[in-house]
């Protein structure tokens, strides 16, 4: 009796202690970067372009307005090209699981996601950049989103199988056809399972700097009012942040840090915005 | 059948006399209103039901009995395509709705699920509806917006389920907040109204009390009035009280079916005898 005490315990204060190791290099870091970056952080830092090093170096006006606003742009083309197709795919995974395609679009968006980011940027070139003839958001959202469609479509697919397999045969024992089924049933059952789903796309992708690296390229200064950010090269925060740390000035290395925060907070609020929008009203039971 | 038309008060005896008549000619001239010809449902090599013939008449109420795993559920789940979303599902021979192949190539699935509906074993209500969204869904997801049609056609529906005047005053709320007994009789009020030619119920009643279970059997007897039902019940008493047709499966096959009251008192088969003495199954 006492002895089984003592176990449960002992593997108690393991279990907590692995939890402990998780956590503690998130907090670290998180930590580290505040502490490392909160000094850049001021108003010209959201106002300003960067420009040339000499601005930070002489104490001028510099920030990364143009990298925050390109990091939008370029995270939302991708959203827009990756969110109907790759939740389109995740439907077809799931709720057609008799089709002759199934198999092979499976093997095809693991592959994918197992697939090197830098191979996705190098297919966005050959595929937008060079017939355009220039980088640009464009190119840098087509290959982020290459990123995030077979996330989204696993994702969604096992949002989707999360749902009792009855809903959908009560919804087509009503007449109603199958696609209407799985929208209009289906669907918002697995709401929260989808927008996690999204989300953690998105996450994954706004941290990619390697598919950006020819697509996007990078750019010190605001592009061009209004269609600059799509058809020109465009900054991005974890590429900015690359090239400002392995910059050889001091003031660029604490920009870089406040780049870190930004992304950071920009994914954080990601988090709390998804969950604000599918703040559970429905448990299944 | 005829003893509940002669009890009923409120008709003059002319009336009667002529529905009677009628209904005589109708079961003589009548051709079923549905009916299986050797039907076969196979999984893969393994034979879920093996050559069924069984006709359904026209506002009859038959029920499917038999021990777990004969192949009830797979025979009715054939009624009505529900298989077609199963890959391994093979189906062989015909299904005749008033005398028409629903398997054949111009059918469309949906338009026969339309006409034949189903209520399931244990209740699916759509989780994110509300209990008026669930009821109408069958109208409201195939484009009929009709606000005024549609309140009449959920207060008609829950009150043949028997479910109205329990939920009358939160018809907005959602439907996974009702327990799960009325969560069957939603599904039953959901499946009611679209208004179904023909209504598969698989074993409705056994998530249900006995309360619930009395008024949904006496929710049969009045929907025989109109349409046809077929019924899968491990209850005999059930059987007994709301089938006027009875067929006994055993191990994928139809081993004997006919006249309730004569599969009862005096059936053909010893199996069937066993089965409903009580002697296995």
């Amino acid at each position: 009796m006492r002895r089984r005490r003592i176990h449960d315990k002992i593997i108690e204060i393991l279990l907590v202690i692995a939890t402990i190791a998780v956590l503690l290099p998130l907090i670290i870091i998180i930590f580290h970067v505040i502490v490392e970056g909160v000094s850049a952080l001021n108003y010209e830092f959201f106002t300003e372009e960067l420009g040339s090093p000499s601005r930070a170096i002489q104490g001028r006006p510099t920030g990364l307005v143009h990298t925050i606003l390109g990091t939008i742009v370029v995270d939302m083309l991708a959203l827009a090209i990756a969110v109907p197709i790759g939740i389109g795919a995740g439907m077809m995974l799931s709720e057609y699981p008799e089709h002759m395609l199934n198999p092979t679009l499976r093997i095809m968006n693991d592959t994918l996601n197992g697939m090197p980011a830098i191979l996705k940027g190098l297919f966005a070139f050959v595929l937008i950049v060079k017939p355009m003839g220039t980088f640009s958001g464009l190119a840098g959202g087509v290959a982020l989103s290459f990123v995030m469609l077979p996330i989204i479509a696993r994702a969604t697919e096992s949002a989707l199988l999360s749902i009792p397999w009855t809903i959908r045969e009560a919804g087509l024992a009503l007449g109603i056809p199958r696609w209407r089924v799985v929208i209009s049933a289906v669907m918002p059952a697995a709401k929260t399972g989808l927008a996690t789903g999204l989300l953690l796309a998105f996450a994954r992708a706004a941290g990619e700097a390697a598919p950006l690296l020819f697509t996007s390229f990078g750019n010190n200064y605001l592009p061009d009012r209004w269609f600059g950010f799509i058809f020109n090269p465009v900054d991005t925060l974890p590429q900015r942040l690359y090239s400002l740390a392995i910059s050889p000035y001091s003031e660029w290395h604490s920009m870089g840090w406040a780049a870190a925060i930004v992304l950071l907070v920009m994914v954080i609020l990601a988090f709390a915005f998804a969950r604000f929008v599918t703040r559970g009203k429905v448990q299944l039971k | 059948m005829e003893i509940n038309i002669m009890k009923s008060k409120d008709l003059p005896e002319e009336t009667l006399k002529t529905v009677h008549s009628n209904m005589e000619n109708h079961d003589i001239v009548m051709k079923p209103r549905m009916e299986t010809k050797n039907l076969t449902v196979k999984y893969g090599q393994a034979y879920g039901v093996k050559n069924i013939s069984l006709p359904f008449k026209d506002k009859t109420v038959t029920a499917l009995i038999g021990p777990s795993g004969c192949g009830k559920t797979t025979f009715l789940r054939a009624l009505n395509r529900m298989h077609d979303l199963t890959r391994e599902a093979k189906i062989e021979g015909e299904v005749l709705l008033d005398n028409k192949n629903i398997y054949d190539e111009d059918i469309n699935p949906v338009n026969i699920r339309r006409k034949i509906g189903m209520v399931f074993q244990k209740p699916t209500p759509f989780p994110t509806m509300s209990i008026y969204d669930n009821v109408v869904a069958g109208l409201k997801l195939v484009g009929i917006r009709n606000r005024s049609l549609l309140d009449e056609v959920c207060e008609k529906a829950l009150k043949q389920a028997a479910l109205f005047e329990e939920v009358k005053d939160r018809l907005k709320t959602p439907a996974v907040s009702l327990s799960g007994g009325q969560q069957q009789r939603l599904s039953i009020a959901r499946a009611l109204a679209v208004e179904p030619e023909v209504l598969l119920m698989d074993e409705p009643t056994s998530s249900l009390d006995p309360q619930a279970t009395l008024r949904i059997e006496e929710l049969i007897h009045v929907l025989k009035k109109d349409i046809t039902i077929i019924i899968i019940t491990h209850n005999m008493q059930q059987a007994a009280r709301v089938s006027d047709k009875t067929a006994f499966f055993y191990v994928g096959d139809l081993i004997e079916a006919g006249d309730t009251n004569t599969i009862f008192t005096n059936p053909k088969e010893k199996q069937t005898e066993d089965y409903i003495t009580g002697r296995f199954g």
